[in-house]
C-alpha cells in the first residue's frame, strides 16, 4: 500500500494512541470490570494492525522493533512462571495471592498475582497475532 | 522439602547449561556440569549411616492435593544405593565426557542439558514412593534417552536406534501405568510403602496377576530382557558417555529396581517368581551368546548388559522366594538378594569402565571394529590394563569384584533347582544349566573383548587414525571405576554392610528389622563345593572355547539374519507405516472443506443421536424473552451476510459480508448483557478482516469452474443438519433446569476467594487458569507453525520429493 493516505495516517496517529491508552486500561481494569488480558492484548494488536495499513509494514517494524516471536516466548514464561511460583510457597500450583495495599498516589489498591499471569496472557495474544499478521502480510 | 528438592536440582541446574556455553565457550561446559552430581554424591553418601541402622528418610512436596498427588521422597538402602550409583557413575561420566567430547564442535548444551534432565528422572524413579510420578519419572527417562541416543541427530543410525528404543521403553511404561492404577484399586493408595504393609490382603485380589504381569513388562522393557532387549544394541548410537552412563550403569537398572522395589508386594506369587527368574536367566544365556556375534565393540558390551541384566534380573526372582521359606534365616535365598544387589553393584562398576575404554579405543584409532582392532597392547598399555580389570571382573575371576558376585549366583541357582514349591524341583534343573552355560559365554565374550583388541596383531593401515593412549584425564574415571573393581574384591563384607545389606532389607523387609540381621559374610573362598566345581568348568571349558572361537565362530551364520526379533521389529514398523500412510492418504485430501465435512459430520451425527436415543429434548419456552425489534434486526443482518457470502462473486464481497456476520454477533452480545464477549467479538473481527485484507493480494481468484460448482446435497444435508442440531441443543439447554446455574457459584465466591469482580476474567486467571495457560501454548503454536508454513516453505526440489 504506497498511495500517500494522508486522511488514514492523520487519524490513525491519534487513534493508535486512543486505543493503545485503552488497550491498557482494559487490561488493568479486567479484574472487576470487563476487560483483561486478552482483550488488552488483541486490542494492541489492532492499534499496531491500523499502523500498518496506514503505513506500511516495513515503516512499523522500524517504530516498534519489537521481536514478536520473542514476545510470545517471554509471555509464555511469564505465565508458567507465576503458576508455579505457588512451589516456592509450599501450596498447589497455580494458586494466586492477592492482597490490598496502601499505594502513594493510588490509595489503596489490590495488587493480584493474577496479574501478572494475565500480563503473560496479553503478551501472548499480542506477540502471536502480530507474528501471524507480520509473517502473512511480508510474503511475497 | 529437602530431599525431594534435591531429586529436581540437576534439572533446575540445566537452564543454566546453555547459558555457560554461549558466554564461558573457553571452559568446557562440562567442569561446571561435573558439581552437580558431585554436591549429590557426597550428600547422599553422608545419608549412609541412617540406612546402615535400617532407619529411612522421607520427605513430601505437595504436587495437587486435591488429587492426592504429591512427591514423596523415600529413601531406604535401595534408594540410596542407586541414588548414589546415579550421582557417584554421573560424576565419572561427566568428567571422563569433558575429554570426550570436544568443546568446539559439540553442541555440548544439548547434551549436558538431557543428560541432567535424566539424572532427575533417575533419582526420582528410585525415590519417588508415590507410584504416579514414579510412572512420570520413569518416562522422562525414556524420553531424555531419546534424545541423548538421538544426539547425533543428522545421522539415521542415531534416530533409528533413539526411535526404536523410545518406543519399547513407552510402550512398557503404559503397560506399568496400568498395573499401578489396577494395584491402586487394589490397595486404595498409590503410596509403595502402604502397599508393601498391606501385601498379604493383595494376593488374593483378582486384579492381582495383572497387575503384576503389566508391571514386569514395564521393567522388562526397561531393563532390555528378552525379547525387548532389541532396542539397547541400536542405543549404542549415543556417544559412549551416555552408553556407559545410561545403557549400563543406571537407566537400564531401573527395571531392576522396580522389580526388586515390587518384590515384598508380588513375591506371593508362584507366577512372579517364574517370570522373573526365568525370563531373567533366559536373557542372561541368550545376551552371552549373542555377545560373541558383534563385530562392533560397544555392541559387544551392549550383549554382554543384556546378559548381566538377565542375571541380576533372576537373582531378584530367587530372592522372592525367601518369603515362601519358615525358617528364613536358614535358607539361601537371602544369598540371592545380597548377591543380586551385589553383581548390581559390581556390574555397574566394571561396565562403566569397560564402556569407557570401548569409547577410548574407538576415540584414539577411530574405530569400533573388532576385526581393524588388535595389537594395541603395547600402544595403549594403560586402557588394556582396565579393560582387562574389567573383563576379568566380568568373567568371575578370582581377584576381581565380579567374582564373589557370580559365585553368589550359582549358589542362588542351585538352591532354585532343589525347591519343591511351584513345581520347581521338575523343571527348577534348568536353572543351574542355564546359567552354567551362560556363564561359559560371558567368560568367551570377556575374553574375546579383551584379547581380539588389545592382543593379536596390530593393523595400522586398517585403522583410520594413529592409535596412541589417551590423555591422561580420560583414563582417570575408568582407572577410579578399574581401582574399586579390584578394592571389591578385597573389602567386600565392608561394602556388604555399607551398602548391599540395607538395600536387602528394602527387598525382603519381612524376613529382618534391621541391616545388621542379615547375616551374609562374603568370602573369596567358600569351600570345595559344588558351585566351586561349576565355576572350575566355567573356567576350563570357556578357556577352551575362546582358544577355538576362530574354528567355530561360523556357527553364527547358522542363524539367518532374516529370522530375527530386530527383523520383526522392522518389519512392523515398515508395515505400520506404510499402512498408516496408505490409510491416511485416502481421507487427508489437503482440502479444508473435506475435514469441515468430516467435523461437521461427526458433530451432527454424535450430537444429535445423543439427543434422539437419550430423549433428552425438552422444550420450555415459558422464560424466554420476547424477540424485540432489534433482534429481528440483527437477525435479518446476519442471513442477509451469510447469503451473500454464500453468492458472492469475488472474494472482497464475502471478506465484507463475513465481517458483517461477526459484528451482528456481536451486536447479539451486547443486546444479551455480555460485554466481555461483545468487546472480544468485536477486535477479533476487527482483526480478522484486516489480515483477510493483508493476505488478500495472495489469494487466488475465485475461480468460474467454482461459480458454477452450484448446488450439493451431501454439504446442504451437513449444513442443515449442524444447523438444526445447534438449534435443538440451545433450545433444550435451555429449558433444562434440573442442576442449579453454574453461575451462582461464581457469583458468590468470586469475590471471597479470588478478590476480583469480574467473573469471566477471574475464571480465565483463576478458577481455570489452567485452561487459559494451555490455551494460550496453543496459541504460541500456532503463531510458530504459520511462521514455519511461509516463512520455511520447501525448496523446489524438496518440494518434489516429498510429493512422491
Amino acid at each position: 500500500m504506497k498511495t500517500n493516505d494522508v486522511m488514514l495516517q492523520t487519524a490513525t496517529k491519534v487513534v493508535t494512541f486512543i486505543i493503545l491508552m485503552f488497550a491498557i486500561h482494559i487490561f488493568f481494569a479486567g479484574h472487576y470490570t470487563p476487560g483483561g488480558g486478552f482483550v488488552g492484548g488483541l486490542l494492541t494488536a489492532s492499534a499496531i494492525v491500523l499502523l500498518m495499513l496506514a503505513y506500511d509494514i516495513e515503516t512499523v517494524k522500524k517504530i516498534i522493533p519489537f521481536n514478536y516471536v520473542m514476545m510470545t516466548a517471554i509471555g509464555l514464561l511469564l505465565a508458567l512462571g507465576t503458576a508455579s511460583a505457588s512451589i516456592f510457597f509450599n501450596v498447589p500450583f497455580f494458586t494466586h495471592a492477592y492482597d490490598y495495599f496502601d499505594l502513594p498516589l493510588w490509595g489503596e489498591t489490590s495488587l493480584h498475582s493474577a496479574a501478572l499471569f494475565d500480563l503473560g496472557v496479553y503478551l501472548v495474544v499480542v506477540g502471536v497475532t502480530m507474528t501471524i499478521i507480520q509473517t502473512i502480510g511480508e510474503d511475497e | 522439602m529437602s530431599l525431594v528438592f534435591l531429586i529436581f536440582l540437576p534439572i533446575l541446574a540445566a537452564c543454566l547449561v546453555p547459558l555457560l556455553f554461549k558466554k564461558i565457550g573457553r571452559i568446557h561446559t562440562g567442569w561446571f556440569v561435573l558439581i552437580v552430581p558431585l554436591v549429590l554424591f557426597v550428600y547422599y553418601a553422608t545419608l549412609l549411616p541412617i540406612t546402615m541402622d535400617g532407619g529411612t528418610r522421607v520427605s513430601e512436596f505437595q504436587w495437587i492435593p486435591s488429587l492426592g498427588l504429591s512427591f514423596v521422597a523415600y529413601l531406604d538402602g535401595l534408594s540410596l544405593l542407586f541414588s548414589l550409583l546415579i550421582t557417584g557413575i554421573g560424576s565419572l561420566v561427566v568428567l571422563y565426557s569433558v575429554f570426550y567430547l570436544d568443546k568446539n564442535r559439540e553442541q555440548l548444551h544439548n547434551f549436558y542439558v538431557y543428560l541432567l534432565m535424566f539424572m532427575t528422572a533417575m533419582l526420582g524413579i528410585v525415590q519417588s514412593d508415590h507410584m504416579i510420578s514414579l510412572y512420570l519419572f520413569w518416562e522422562l527417562t525414556s524420553i531424555s534417552s531419546f534424545l541423548l541416543i538421538g544426539y547425533w541427530y543428522t545421522r539415521d543410525r542415531s534416530r533409528f536406534g533413539a526411535l526404536k528404543s523410545m518406543m519399547i521403553t513407552v510402550f512398557g511404561g503404559l503397560m506399568m501405568l496400568g498395573g499401578f492404577v489396577l494395584l491402586s484399586i487394589m490397595g486404595n493408595t498409590y503410596s509403595i510403602r502402604e502397599l508393601v504393609s498391606q501385601a498379604p490382603e493383595l494376593v488374593n485380589h483378582e486384579f492381582f496377576t495383572w497387575a503384576l504381569v503389566l508391571i514386569l513388562l514395564g521393567a522388562f522393557t526397561k531393563s532390555a530382557q528378552f525379547p525387548f532387549y532389541i532396542w539397547l544394541p541400536d542405543a549404542m548410537e549415543a556417544p559412549t558417555p551416555v552408553s556407559a552412563y545410561l545403557h549400563s550403569a543406571t537407566m537400564v537398572k531401573a527395571g531392576l529396581y522396580l522389580v526388586a522395589r515390587f518384590t515384598p508386594i508380588f513375591a506371593a506369587s508362584g507366577t512372579w517368581i517364574w517370570l522373573v527368574t526365568g525370563v531373567g536367566l533366559f536373557t542372561m544365556f541368550w545376551g552371552s551368546f549373542f555377545a560373541l556375534k558383534q563385530k562392533d565393540l560397544k555392541a559387544i558390551l551392549a550383549f554382554s548388559t543384556v546378559s548381566q541384566l538377565g542375571l541380576i534380573m533372576s537373582l531378584l526372582g530367587a530372592s522372592a522366594l525367601g518369603f515362601h521359606v519358615e525358617d528364613a534365616a536358614g535358607t539361601v535365598f537371602k544369598y540371592a538378594a545380597f548377591a543380586a544387589i551385589f553383581h548390581l553393584v559390581n556390574h555397574a562398576v566394571f561396565k562403566g569402565s569397560l564402556f569407557m575404554v570401548a569409547g577410548i579405543v574407538d576415540h584414539e584409532t577411530g574405530t569400533r571394529d573388532i576385526r581393524k582392532l588388535g595389537g594395541l597392547m603395547s600402544i595403549m598399555p594403560i586402557s588394556f590394563t582396565l579393560a582387562m580389570i574389567g573383563s576379568f571382573s566380568m568373567a568371575g575371576i578370582p581377584l576381581f569384584g565380579g567374582f564373589l558376585s557370580k559365585e553368589m549366583f550359582l549358589t542362588a541357582m542351585l538352591a532354585i533347582a532343589e525347591f519343591n514349591l511351584f513345581s520347581m524341583d521338575v523343571w527348577g534343573v534348568l536353572f543351574p544349566v542355564l546359567a552354567w552355560i551362560g556363564s561359559v559365554f560371558t567368560f568367551v565374550y570377556s575374553f574375546y573383548f579383551v584379547f581380539h583388541t588389545f592382543a593379536g596383531k596390530h593393523k595400522p593401515e586398517e585403522l583410520p587414525k594413529h592409535a596412541h593412549e589417551a590423555p591422561i584425564g580420560m583414563l582417570v574415571s575408568p582407572a577410579i571405576l578399574a581401582a574399586l573393581v579390584i578394592i571389591i574384591f578385597f573389602i567386600p563384607n565392608l561394602v556388604g554392610d555399607w551398602i548391599v545389606k540395607p538395600a536387602v532389607l528394602a527387598i525382603q523387609p519381612f524376613m529382618y528389622s534391621s541391616p545388621d540381621e542379615v547375616d551374609i559374610h562374603v568370602s573369596a573362598w567358600h569351600g570345595a563345593n559344588t558351585e566351586f566345581f561349576m565355576t572350575l568348568g566355567i573356567f576350563a571349558v570357556g578357556a577352551l572355547l575362546f582358544w577355538s572361537f576362530r574354528k567355530w565362530k561360523r556357527a553364527y551364520e547358522v542363524f539367518p539374519d532374516t529370522v530375527s526379533l530386530n527383523r520383526l521389529y522392522d518389519t512392523f514398523t515398515y508395515l505400520s507405516d506404510g499402512g498408516a500412510n496408505r490409510f491416511s492418504a485416502v481421507y487427508m485430501t489437503g482440502f479444508i472443506r473435506s475435514y469441515l465435512v468430516y467435523m461437521f459430520g461427526f458433530l451432527v451425527l454424535i450430537v444429535l443421536s445423543t439427543l434422539v436415543l437419550t430423549e433428552a429434548f425438552v422444550l420450555d419456552l415459558t422464560n424466554s424473552a420476547p424477540v424485540g425489534i432489534y433482534g429481528i434486526v440483527i437477525i435479518a443482518a446476519l442471513v442477509g451476510g451469510t447469503t451473500t457470502i454464500l453468492f458472492a462473486k469475488s472474494r472482497l464481497t464475502s471478506i465484507i459480508a463475513l465481517g458483517a456476520v461477526g459484528y451482528s454477533v456481536a451486536l447479539f452480545f451486547v443486546m444479551f448483557r455480555a460485554p466481555d464477549l461483545a468487546l472480544t467479538q468485536l477486535v477479533i473481527e476487527t482483526i480478522s478482516v484486516a489480515l483477510f485484507l493483508l493476505a488478500f493480494y495472495h489469494l487466488p481468484k475465485v475461480s468460474k469452474k467454482e461459480e458454477r460448482m452450484g448446488f450439493k446435497l451431501g454439504n446442504a444435508a451437513i449444513a442443515l443438519g449442524v444447523g438444526v442440531t445447534m438449534t435443538l441443543v440451545a433450545l433444550a439447554s435451555h429449558s433444562q433446569k434440573v442442576l442449579p446455574s453454574i453461575s451462582e457459584y461464581y457469583k458468590e465466591t468470586v469475590y471471597s476467594e479470588a478478590g476480583g469482580g469480574n467473573i469471566v476474567n477471574v475464571i480465565l486467571v483463576d478458577y481455570r487458569g489452567f485452561d487459559t495457560l494451555f490455551e494460550i501454548t496453543v496459541l504460541g503454536i500456532a503463531g510458530i507453525a504459520i511462521i514455519t508454513m511461509i516463512k520455511l516453505r520447501l525448496s523446489k526440489k524438496e518440494e518434489q520429493h516429498e510429493n512422491k
